[in-house]
């Protein structure tokens, strides 16, 4: 199967006050498969939202991409200018944001803002654009599509208008999604219909998506793929099934068992301590593995230079020295 | 049985709430005042050293349980116990007191804690509002504050916009601990912070709890974390206490539906047979 998005080596940095650039992303190399969900792991500071912002070029001014390249459909966006930047974002690659409260226009029908979007793009002819939006929703929604089409964002529950965001997403038949945290701020039972959403629109519409989070979680039996980071580097890279129920990275293990496993377990588990990782993240990064600071198994080797990402078995690879 | 509870010698709950209603009224598109129902009699108790969760989705009237229990609401009807004392009877000044024995810890301390003040002028904050002790003892006090929840003494010139989210949240520990408190309200604490650092709050809380025999309400959305840190587990579902029992009993023999469905779309590290989508 061929990639719909690859991207080779990058690097990002921001500039701060005194001029010391503070590195984002070191070195972040992944093929992202048609119709696959690439699951993207990490906690604060690992440069996972700075990931989906440079997929698009749609970083802060004081951010520099120092190095790499993002291919897609033949071109290296890195590259490109906004007149075909333009023709990409929205409509190629869509990307949903974290709060539909403040992604939506406050004062704009659900259906007018998604119209508004087929409009720019100019995908749909003028005659035909409600009749577009109509099935557009009804694709989303299983129900009630014709009320919510109607209603303003603050009509509407948190789940329906993170909805109206990926009625947005797919308007445009894009072959790439990128959810950064989408479900990040509804329910528990919320966030599972979403997902099944997802999963549905991934087989319908043939889509590759790059789900970000920050809940393991959520992952299991949701993600083909699973991608961790930590520091702005890759940490871990491998079939979902395979990273989460036996995960090769120290930074990985750690904090899979760092998540309470309450509802699996008996009495005498819970209530006791979770195993968690010692220390805090620190965004001065080291010369050696990021990680080494905080990790119970490093060695002498680990402070000297940042190990690469290595294969541990054929679809699985982990940055860590003792695979080396 | 949990250790907490065979630390327990004192058989009186520490809280006692029965029927707890509580009303707020709104102006609907009409301009007509309309009841919305966000407690409709809810009736528990809290042992002391122990912790009673609370879950249910938004909306569900939990967080509004919490500020009544806070005192920060009152009830509409429904009375609540404190020490076996009614909250409902209380003089001004033993609300006061009862004020600092009860503490509040919010979901995000980026907007709980004044970002102009530093640490230090935020621990001791409480203590001169109680008029408790003279400025000397109350900088000795900060400190021994911030050992507990381990965060390193440099920490008290700096103002929480300067911290890591884990750092803020201890330091709101930190400030609700302030004035020895018997009942800590947890709203959704640990719901902002990464999975590492949940962790090591949730074992700071636990930890906390033994040697300073705190009670915990631990209001939250997040049953897995729920059923980690609590004896007994409240289910609310819009206002009503559908169900409520031991966290065995909620995890193994769910009788309300809204239980089974909190339980069934508990995201797991173990990959489900059957994932929600596919039923």
């Amino acid at each position: 199967m061929a990639p719909v998005l690859e991207v080779q080596d990058l690097s990002v940095s921001y500039r701060r006050a005194g001029d010391i650039p503070q590195p984002a992303l070191a070195g972040v190399s992944f093929e992202l498969m048609q119709g696959e969900i690439l699951g993207v792991l990490g906690e604060s500071g690992s440069g996972k939202s700075t990931l989906a912002m440079t997929l698009l070029r749609l970083l802060a001014p004081n951010a520099n991409v120092t190095k790499g390249a993002v291919l897609f459909e033949g071109k290296d966006l890195l590259q490109s200018n906004s007149e075909e930047l333009r023709k990409v974002r929205g409509r190629r690659i869509a990307l949903i944001f974290q709060e539909p409260v403040l992604a939506l226009h406050p004062t704009m029908r659900a259906g007018e803002q998604v119209r508004q979007l087929l409009l720019a793009h100019n995908s749909v002819p003028q005659l035909s654009l409600n009749e577009e939006v109509r099935q557009i929703f009804d694709k989303i929604f299983l129900q009630d599509a014709e009320r919510i089409l109607r209603s303003y964002p603050h009509q509407l529950s948190g789940g329906q208008r993170q909805r109206v965001l990926i009625a947005q997403a797919i308007a445009c038949n894009p072959s790439v999604i990128i959810a950064d945290e989408s479900t990040a701020s509804l329910d528990p039972t919320i966030t599972m219909e979403i997902l099944g959403l997802f999963q549905r629109l991934k087989t319908q519409l043939n889509l590759a998506m790059i789900f970000i989070t920050h809940n393991p979680a959520l992952l299991a039996g949701f993600a083909d793929r699973v991608m961790i980071l930590y520091g702005g580097r890759v940490a871990e890279l491998g079939p979902a099934d395979a990273v989460l129920a036996s995960p090769r990275h120290p930074y990985t293990q750690a904090l899979f068992q760092a998540v309470p496993q309450s509802l699996d377990e008996d009495e005498q588990t819970r209530m006791e301590k979770l195993p968690s990782i010692a220390g805090e993240y620190s965004s001065s990064l080291p010369e050696g593995c990021c990680f080494e600071p905080r990790c119970a198994e490093r060695m002498a080797v680990c402070s000297g230079h940042a190990p690469a990402l290595t294969k541990v078995n054929q679809a699985h690879s982990a940055a860590c020295f003792k695979y080396e | 049985m949990n250790r907490a509870l065979n630390d327990n010698h004192d058989l009186h709950p520490i809280l006692k709430v029965e029927n707890l209603v509580k009303q707020y009224s709104r102006r609907n598109l009409a301009s007509e005042r309309e009841g919305v129902l966000a407690l409709a009699g809810i009736s528990f108790a809290i042992m002391p050293r122990t912790t009673v969760a609370v879950i249910g989705e938004s909306g569900s009237g939990k967080s509004t349980l919490g500020l009544c229990v806070a005192s920060l609401e009152s009830p509409t009807s429904g009375r609540i116990w404190f020490e076996g004392k009614d909250v409902g009877e209380l003089s001004q000044n033993e609300r006061r007191q009862l004020r600092s024995q009860i503490q509040l810890i919010f979901q995000d301390p980026a907007n709980s804690l004044n970002p102009r003040w530093n640490s230090l002028e935020l621990l001791i904050e409480p203590l001169v509002l109680q008029r408790k002790i003279n400025r000397d003892e109350m900088k000795r006090h900060a400190h021994s504050l911030l050992e507990q929840v381990g965060l390193p003494p440099e920490i008290l010139e700096r103002s929480p916009m300067e911290m890591s989210g884990g750092q803020r949240q201890r330091l709101a520990i930190a400030r609700a601990l302030a004035l020895d408190p018997k009942l800590v309200i947890l709203d959704e604490a640990l719901s902002a912070l990464d999975c590492s650092v949940q962790a090591q709050i949730a074992n700071l809380l636990m930890e906390l709890q033994i040697n300073l025999g705190i009670s915990y309400l631990f209001i939250t959305h997040d049953l897995a974390m729920a059923a980690h840190l609590a004896s007994e587990i409240l289910v609310l579902d819009r206002g009503m206490l559908v169900e409520q029992g031991t966290t065995e009993k909620i995890l193994r023999q769910p009788h309300d539906e809204t239980t089974r469905r909190l339980l069934q779309s508990t995201p797991r590290m173990i990959r489900p047979a059957h994932p929600v989508w596919e039923r």
